[in-house]
């Protein structure tokens, strides 16, 4: 009676690996490779020690964080070149508003700094029409710059022991605080991507825009409103990186938007828009931190760091490229 | 629809067009490119609001301005291709925008895909509302529209030219589609130029020209001839007629295709070109007249058959190395495929001959400029600054600027790709006028169109492509009018 089941079997298996699509899938066997490789290489070095893994998972928060929300901006086939300099100044917008009011504004003015820079950023797309990735780019500068220029360059020390607590200093019993965040961003990401009709939205304007537009779906406010949740992203970011390094300044998250965005292709969403994986931009942000943290055991210098992570990227996203 | 009246700026498209649609039918659309179709149905939809008229579903006069409107009136459209998202599944595709929602407010893809199994089963047609839409056919990506259309309690459907991307068996999956939908009283408007399949599915027709209706009947009562009739009218005596060049009938063989096969669409063309003769290739949408092109501009690859040129076979990898065999293709779709829109006239002729307006490494002002004048003298381009971006000319011109960057590359073989579509009459015959001077110099032309009156102004002999292959090859004399060869192109003559 069981024999057409298990005559079947087999049968099953080869087809599933037949049809197991391993180029969107790509970054699940480079993290489990690179994990295998380097817990084999460096174990000498603690590369296994539980204080070890928290610490990328502490590393790549606000990477995940931001990658999170820079999925729905790729999905609907824009760019947030801008999310590393937003990082940077609401750290200091925070710290210096802590400093002088206290959590709560410091919390406000932190979080409503990403939120009209992704505004600025989202009613630029939408309205006029302009590429993303030139709106984008020229904010990048002008965030870095206004946070280099209302802080005269000097960091500025955050002494409220609760701001640090919240936003990534404190641990949780075992738990750091940074897990917690990460966690909470990539719940929200999935069940917004996958189960509301907002992702849908989201998918259908990277997809097709003419026949999202027919769909009735109106395109360019969920342009600006991916582009704003990237801007509030950021800044959550900026006020975790404030919170680890006790301190706001100008130069945290410089240069995150480039790994935010590697992180976002390597876990399966595409450029072109119309696919987002969230629990893939997760691991494509651990798969970063992963290669940071071995490298430094490995005892390379920043630069030889810098050239290997460079090729690494490039040989995974070469591999998960769609044909 | 009562006296529907659509103008752009001061151009009348729509003159006064009376339609009705009874529940339960499907009425046939038919005219040629231009004669108003396709704006009637963009009223339809909400694209376009009307100038003047009224347009009634069930009696209430309803005032269509927006595509949510057209929605709420039960106007379906079923599209060719634009309407899906190809990287979600077939329900979400059905329910995008309208998505179902389980009890905590999320969005229930399992429900969404037992309701989207509902749809399809009650057409009697298996899709797994699972798949994801871009790893499915073309026939499959139709029923998934037509589903989604359903899904809004469509009670009217449009469909424009439905068939054009389907095979032989699915056709006949479509019209018994049809009639089971026409027995649940849905009306159907079915748009499209092939009149075997007119009379095979449709109960009533209804045929524009110049945006006029000039027929509407019972198509049990017509002939094929007499549609015909009606979508061509009596034409005036125009400028498009044909001149014999006393044609050498026993010039050489210049380019020679046997057996060509390539894709899905083409099965196998066999044509021979002379040297000084202009072929025109006529067909059907979808029977391989642009894919048979693409092949001998070298941008697809024959997968049977042979190409050979000057008696010598070819195979050409890329489309440079077919242009280096001299041949020149003037594609279909001049905005996209032929011109740099936002670059100058003078820059768009000079691009395929960069190397010949150099002097030393750097591109010679001088030669370009004379290049420039030279071309445009010669071709007529009514240009007022040759500097300015050719996105500003008019679309004859535009396409006069297209033929004469390819004529100035000296080919031997020039194949154009509907070489007329949105240009006026007086640029029509100037272009003809070009061609042939072309094909006197001993070149030879391939000239596709689906405009029979310039295809018969313009062609020595014309092949005929039915579903891919070339069916049949008339000579001037073979062709008493442009109504018989628009039976053979049908298939309705013997």
């Amino acid at each position: 009676m069981s024999s057409p089941t298990t005559a079947t079997r087999p049968a099953l298996i080869s087809q599933a690996v037949t049809r197991f699509d391993w180029r969107s899938n790509v970054i699940y066997i480079a993290f489990v490779v690179v994990f295998i490789l380097f817990a084999i290489f460096l174990s000498s070095d603690g590369f296994l020690s539980t204080n070890n893994m928290l610490n990328i998972v502490r590393q790549t928060a606000t990477i995940s964080i931001m990658a999170v929300a820079m999925t729905f901006v790729i999905a609907t086939a824009e760019i947030d070149l801008s999310v590393g300099s937003i990082a940077g100044l609401a750290s200091v917008v925070t710290a210096m508003a802590t400093t002088q009011w206290g959590l709560l504004p410091g919390i406000v003015a932190g979080l409503l700094s990403g939120a009209v820079i992704g505004a600025i950023n989202g009613g630029l797309v939408a309205l006029l029409k302009v590429p993303s990735f030139l709106v984008t780019l020229g904010m990048l500068g002008l965030a870095a710059g206004l946070a280099q220029w209302i802080t005269s360059s000097a960091p500025q020390p955050i002494g409220n022991t609760l701001y640090v607590q919240i936003f990534g200093g404190g641990d949780f019993g075992p738990i750091p605080g940074l897990l917690v965040w990460t966690v909470v961003a990539v719940a929200v990401g999935w069940i917004a991507m996958n189960r509301t009709s907002f992702g849908r939205r989201v998918l259908a304007t990277g997809g097709n825009p003419t026949a999202a537009a027919y769909t009735g779906i109106r395109t360019a406010r969920i342009k600006f409103t991916v582009l704003l949740l990237s801007g509030i992203a950021a800044a959550i970011a900026g006020m975790l990186y404030a919170g680890r390094l006790e301190s706001g300044r100008f130069q945290w998250g410089q240069g995150d938007e480039l790994t935010v965005i590697a992180a976002v292709i390597l876990g399966g969403t595409s450029l072109f828009g119309g696919r987002g994986a969230i629990i893939g931009t997760l691991v494509g942000s651990l798969f970063m931190g992963l290669i940071n943290n071995g490298l430094i055991l490995a005892g390379l210098d920043v630069a030889q760091q810098s050239v290997v992570r460079g090729a690494i990227i490039i040989a995974a996203v070469a591999l998960s490229r769609k044909k | 629809m009562r006296g529907i009246v659509k103008s752009f700026g001061p151009v009348e498209v729509l003159k006064s067009v009376d339609m009705d649609i009874v529940a339960g039918e499907v009425h046939a659309l038919a005219g040629e490119n231009g004669a108003g179709k396709s704006t009637l149905m963009k009223v339809l939809q909400g694209v376009h609001p009307i100038t003047s008229g009224t347009i009634e579903v069930a009696g209430q006069p309803v005032a269509i301005r927006t595509t949510a409107d057209a929605e709420r009136a039960g106007i379906g459209m079923v599209f060719q291709e634009f309407s899906l998202i190809p990287s979600m599944t077939v329900a979400q595709n059905i329910f995008l925008n309208r998505e179902v929602r389980g009890k905590s407010g999320l969005v229930d893809d399992r429900a969404a895909e037992m309701a989207a199994r509902e749809i399809f089963d009650g057409l009697g047609v298996t899709i797994d509302p699972k798949a994801r839409v871009e790893t499915l056919g073309t026939a499959y990506w139709q029923l998934v529209e037509i589903a989604k259309a359903l899904a809004k309690n469509a009670s009217v459907l449009v469909m424009d030219e439905p068939t054009a991307s389907l095979a032989k068996h699915e056709v006949e999956n479509l019209f018994e589609l049809i009639d089971k939908l026409k027995s649940r009283g849905i009306a159907i408007v079915y748009i499209s130029h092939r009149m075997d399949e007119i009379r095979r599915v449709a109960d009533r027709i209804t045929v524009l020209r110049d945006g006029r209706v000039v027929l509407a009947a019972g198509v049990a009562q017509l002939t094929a001839a007499e549609i015909i009739e009606a979508i061509i009218g009596r034409r005036l005596a125009s400028d498009l007629v044909y001149r014999d060049r006393q044609l050498a009938t026993d010039a050489p063989i210049v380019l020679e295709a046997t057996d060509i096969g390539s894709g899905r669409v083409l099965k196998s063309v066999s044509l021979t070109i002379r040297a000084g003769e202009i072929v025109g290739l006529a067909g059907l949408m979808g029977s391989g007249r642009t894919e048979f092109a693409r092949v001998v501009a070298g941008m697809d690859r024959p997968t049977r058959g042979t190409l050979s040129i000057d008696g010598k076979v070819v195979r050409f990898s890329t489309p440079i190395a077919a242009q280096q065999a001299g041949i020149a293709l003037i594609p279909e779709d001049r905005r996209d495929q032929g011109l740099v829109l936002e670059h100058s006239v003078s820059e768009n002729l000079a691009l395929p001959v960069l190397d010949r307006v150099k002097s030393g490494a750097f591109l010679s002002m001088t030669k370009l400029r004379e290049l420039t004048n030279q071309l445009v003298t010669r071709f007529g381009v009514k240009v007022a600054d040759p500097y300015a971006p050719v996105s500003r000319l008019s679309g004859g011109n535009q396409q006069k600027v297209v033929v004469a960057k390819w004529i100035n590359t000296r080919p031997r073989i020039l194949v154009m790709d509907e070489p007329t579509s949105g240009v006026d009459i007086g640029t029509k015959t100037e272009i003809l006028d070009i061609v042939r001077e072309f094909a006197s110099e001993g070149n030879a032309v391939l000239f596709i169109s689906s405009e029979l009156p310039e295809l018969l102004a313009v062609a020595d002999r014309i092949v005929v492509f039915r579903e891919g292959r070339s069916d049949r090859e008339l000579d001037r004399d073979d062709i008493a009018s442009e109504e018989q060869l628009q039976l053979i192109i049908q298939g309705e003559a013997a």
